[in-house]
């Protein structure tokens, strides 16, 4: 139920009313850090993208790319067939680049952070020091371990368990950092998946991307512990461009998560990011994601416009993907993590969990392109809707003629919560030999009332008993998260709907 | 730039064309040219022509299309007792023709209409048509609206005694047939319409359906067997409470066919079914466009399209369901499925739901494969030899659109052009 429009009805006592508008629009990580920032002037143009590569000590090579971006940016087009709707951009009214004043010299370590920096990762609950883990879960055996890279607003403010990596051979840093000391990494793989001039907004992003991580794992390495980068965007105004690159190199494994916040806020803010996986032989990678910016209030006044673009790239034989993402935040999602499958016997996987609340839009979901041989793939994605939210499963299975006996699975299911919210599918299907089979199966359902009774007969509140029947409905996405994740997502399903029921 | 081709096209399409007659026709003609003017036609950028160009259908003239002669089997529905409209290369032939004052049900031909007032038809040509160009345009059936002289408009008052069938000759190779039909079935009524032939080297036609509260309409079209003939079908259809609409296509060769339906479910309890089977080998292109929409409490749809493609045959599905706010209790369901007889050919297909109301009950499925080798090898563990087996599961593949025809003899008729097909192109 809207926060707005709870009117008392007989039966109900006033309470439970002011508990139901107490949560509605909850968001727990609303809050902002007070620091001095160093901003670039506002709006874009050559100069802003010379200033920001400047800003970066980026080589020539580097520039000269950004600067091909955005020359081709300016005379693109805004894409509009995605089901979301949302006032214009004034592209010319953001800031493209904003430090934190005390970043100016770059810290030699975590340690020599602004400790106000570093209490605003503590108070998100994410570990920057080197022995700790991610906040709420007991270690298992006591021995799990996460790498953090620190992402705040434009610049990344370190990363953590740096050397113990680099034993393995393992890069993981900024990515504003790979290019100044692996230029030959970036050089050979940045826009190699995603090409600048791919979309309106990767064409954006490679013209203004400031900051974002860079993970190489070397041939035959297990990465010995999991990569994450948290991205938080806090100042005002201002729109993040995170560039991520992931390579994989052949036999190599890593698992990577990535999270978000950012502060509430009436004006809504832009996001635009991008992320190249690169999968050699053997080699596999699983992509995490627990989204949770802003979403706006519950009359949809603020929040982030989250324009993302995802892809890995299977290249050789027997590579492997895994993409689970659980978007609950933003006020408009617009992200299709896809898998290009060239190598032969290559797999990818799309696991995603949408929830939108209130006013939220999300247009979400992935592309599976089958070039290889005997090439798999699998999707499972809930969305769920609730209040005036508008939620769209948008996905493409392809099959190319060469790729033969090759197989894709597809199940999407909507859950409906309320009578004013939309579930929508928008499947494109391509088949072009017949030795594959795609199979493709989709539900729109209304949270089921048996199941709902039987909970609260057993004494649960109708909220609780919705959360719950909610989680059910997403167990198989849940289920495919790392343990820590999958914690989180599970509270943040149940946060997310507050207030959605009444 | 794209708004100048599409306009340009128009232009040179039509210019051969005019929007002609007094009264309510004349007007109802000159409202759709000044809607055309304002779409232009489709360009394969169009986002439901991306996976079939448009450019055969929208150019100045048709493609020359060879003749065929289909003697070696019977002239579909030739065993139904129906009151026979025969049209060649899209004009009505009145010496081929039944009376169509024997049918016991309002005939009109579209010339006839033109000077006499009939209320009913006004409320239906080109308004149906009009209502399904949102969300998304369909200029060719606009285009027919503003063009087509020939044509019928129908209207039963109660159970028509046997079905109007329309017959569709192709004699010259150069044809460009425009048809246009308008039904009104009133409240009780009951009809079954069957369209069938190649029509000409190029058809574009327009069937609009008003079925009134309580009415029942039935559909049963044969297109083919022309390999190089090329059609783009629309039918409008506008369903009442507690009314019945049911549409199956059996669509045999053909270079390019693409049929739409666009049904608007605005009654209580309305139940509509449309369905297809296709069978093509090498040039075949064909292409299934359903929206359904369903505005009504508690009304039922299904869509059910099998596609058998072979020797590099391409199928396309675009299907919408659309359940509005408040359509509560919807239960719409969705089915496309295509068997792939070899490596060459393609099935390409857009599945959508689009749903506003929570207590509805709405599903789609697709699937694209080959043969069960299964089903196969246990056909002829049996003695099945292997032609034949493959033939058995063809069918059964195409069983449950068949299904969707609820008359006995049509459905047998369907029946046996599909296994006639299927045993000249055993491979």
């Amino acid at each position: 139920m809207d926060g707005v429009e709870l009117e008392v009805r007989d039966g109900v006592d006033r309470e439970t009313i002011e508990t139901v508008q107490a949560m509605s629009g909850k968001y727990k990580h609303g809050w902002e850090t007070d620091v001095e920032m160093d901003y670039a002037p506002k709006g874009l143009s050559e100069d802003i993208v010379r200033l920001i590569s400047a800003k970066n000590e980026e080589p020539q090579w580097m520039l000269d790319w950004r600067l091909a971006a955005y020359h081709r940016w300016v005379k693109m087009e805004e894409p509009t067939w995605a089901m979301v709707s949302y006032p214009k951009i004034d592209y010319q009214d953001q800031y493209y680049y904003a430090k934190p004043k005390s970043m100016a010299v770059k810290p030699k370590s975590l340690d020599e952070v602004d400790p106000k920096l570093l209490a605003t990762y503590a108070k998100l609950g994410i570990p920057l020091k080197e022995q700790a883990l991610l906040a709420g879960v007991e270690a298992p055996e006591g021995e799990r371990k996460v790498a953090v890279d620190a992402v705040f607003d434009s610049v990344s403010l370190g990363t953590t368990f740096k050397k113990e990596l680099a034993k393995a051979g393992v890069i993981f840093c900024s990515i504003s950092e790979a290019v100044r000391e692996h230029p030959e990494l970036v050089k050979k793989y940045i826009g190699s998946v995603v090409p600048p001039t791919d979309n309106f907004f990767a064409t954006l992003n490679s013209a203004v991307f400031s900051d974002g991580s860079f993970v190489y794992i070397p041939p035959g390495v297990k990465c010995p512990m999991e990569l994450s980068t948290y991205f938080r965007i806090n100042a005002e105004n201002t729109g993040q461009f995170e560039r991520t690159l992931i390579v994989c190199d052949r036999g190599a494994y890593v698992s990577y998560l990535e999270g978000c916040t950012a502060p509430k806020r009436d004006i809504p803010q832009l996001h635009a990011a991008v992320v190249e996986i690169v999968i050699l032989e053997d080699a596999e990678v699983k992509y995490s994601t627990v989204q949770n910016w802003y979403p706006g209030d519950e009359n949809g006044v603020g929040g982030i416009y989250n324009f993302v673009t995802k892809r890995a790239d299977c290249r050789e034989a027997r590579a492997k993907v895994m993409w689970t993402q659980v978007e609950t935040g933003s006020a408009i999602t617009w992200k299709y993590p896809s898998c290009i499958l060239r190598g032969d016997d290559s797999q990818g996987e799309f696991y995603s969990i949408a929830i939108a609340n209130n006013a939220q839009q999300a247009d979400t979901g992935t592309k599976m392109i089958h070039l290889g041989k005997r090439t798999k793939s699998r999707i499972v994605s809930k969305g769920i809707s609730a209040g005036r939210a508008q939620n769209t499963y948008r996905g493409l299975v392809s099959m190319h003629p060469r790729a033969t006996d090759s197989r894709n699975y597809t199940q999407c299911d909507s859950l409906l919560i309320g009578d004013k919210c939309g579930a929508h599918t928008v499947p494109y299907i391509e088949v072009k030999n017949n030795s594959s089979r795609v199979e493709h199966e989709a539900t729109t359902s209304k949270v089921d009332e048996d199941q709902l009774f039987y909970c609260r007969s057993r004494g649960m509140d109708e909220e609780e008993a919705v959360a719950l029947v909610v989680n059910g409905f997403c167990k198989d996405v849940l289920q495919a998260l790392p343990m820590e994740f999958a914690m989180e997502a599970q509270a943040l399903v149940a946060i997310s709907l507050e207030g959605s029921v009444g | 730039m794209r708004a100048e081709a599409k306009t340009e096209a128009l232009t040179a399409r039509t210019a051969a064309l005019t929007a002609s007659g007094s009264g309510w026709l004349g007007a109802a003609r000159r409202d759709a040219v000044a809607r055309l003017a304002a779409m232009g036609l489709p360009t394969k950028r169009d986002e439901y022509w991306r996976y079939t160009d448009p450019a055969s259908l929208t150019a100045a003239t048709p493609e020359p299309a060879a003749l065929f002669d289909a003697g070696d089997e019977a002239p579909a529905f030739d065993g139904i007792d129906a009151v026979k409209l025969v049209f060649v290369d899209g004009m009505f032939d009145p010496a081929q023709s039944d009376d169509p004052a024997t049918a016991g049900i309002e005939i009109t031909h579209l010339s006839q209409a033109e000077g006499v007032d009939i209320h009913w038809a006004r409320e239906v040509y080109g308004v149906l048509e009009a209502r399904g160009q949102i969300p998304v345009q369909r200029p060719l059936a606009t285009l027919n609206t503003a063009y087509a002289t020939q044509g019928f408009l129908i209207r039963a008052t109660a159970k028509a005694a046997k079905p109007v069938s329309f017959i569709y000759h192709h004699k010259s190779t150069t044809s460009d047939a425009l048809l246009h039909h308008c039904i009104k079935m009133e409240p009780g009524s009951e009809l079954t319409i069957l369209e069938s032939g190649p029509a000409a080297a190029r058809m574009t036609s327009v069937m609009e359906v008003e079925v009134a509260d309580g009415a029942r309409f039935h559909h049963i079209r044969a297109q083919g067997r022309d390999h190089a003939r090329r059609a783009a079908t629309h039918v409008f259809s506008r369903i009442g409470a507690g009314a019945l609409f049911k549409s199956f296509t059996l669509t045999a060769n053909g270079c390019l066919t693409r049929n739409e339906q666009i049904v608007e479910l605005v009654g209580n309890d309305g139940v509509a079914h449309v369905a297809g089977a296709a069978v093509g080998d090498g040039t075949f292109h064909h292409d299934d466009t359903v929206f359904m929409t369903h505005e009504g409490l508690r009304c039922e749809s299904r869509q059910v399209f099998k596609k058998v493609l072979m020797n590099g045959a391409v199928g396309v599905f675009q299907g919408k369901i659309l359940v509005k706010p408040g359509a509560q209790k919807t239960d719409g369901y969705q089915i496309s499925q295509s068997l792939l007889l070899d490596g060459d050919s393609q099935f390409l297909a857009k599945p959508e739901l689009e749903i506003y109301a929570d207590d509805v009950k709405c599903s789609h499925g697709s699937t694209s494969g080959a043969i069960d080798d299964t089903a196969l090898f246990y056909l002829q563990s049996r003695g099945v030899p292997k032609r034949v087996a493959q033939s058995l599961l063809v069918l059964a593949f195409l069983a449950e659109a068949i299904g969707e025809i609820e008359d006995e003899a049509i459905a047998e008729d369907i029946r046996l052009r599909l296994e006639g097909w299927l045993q000249r192109h055993e491979h």
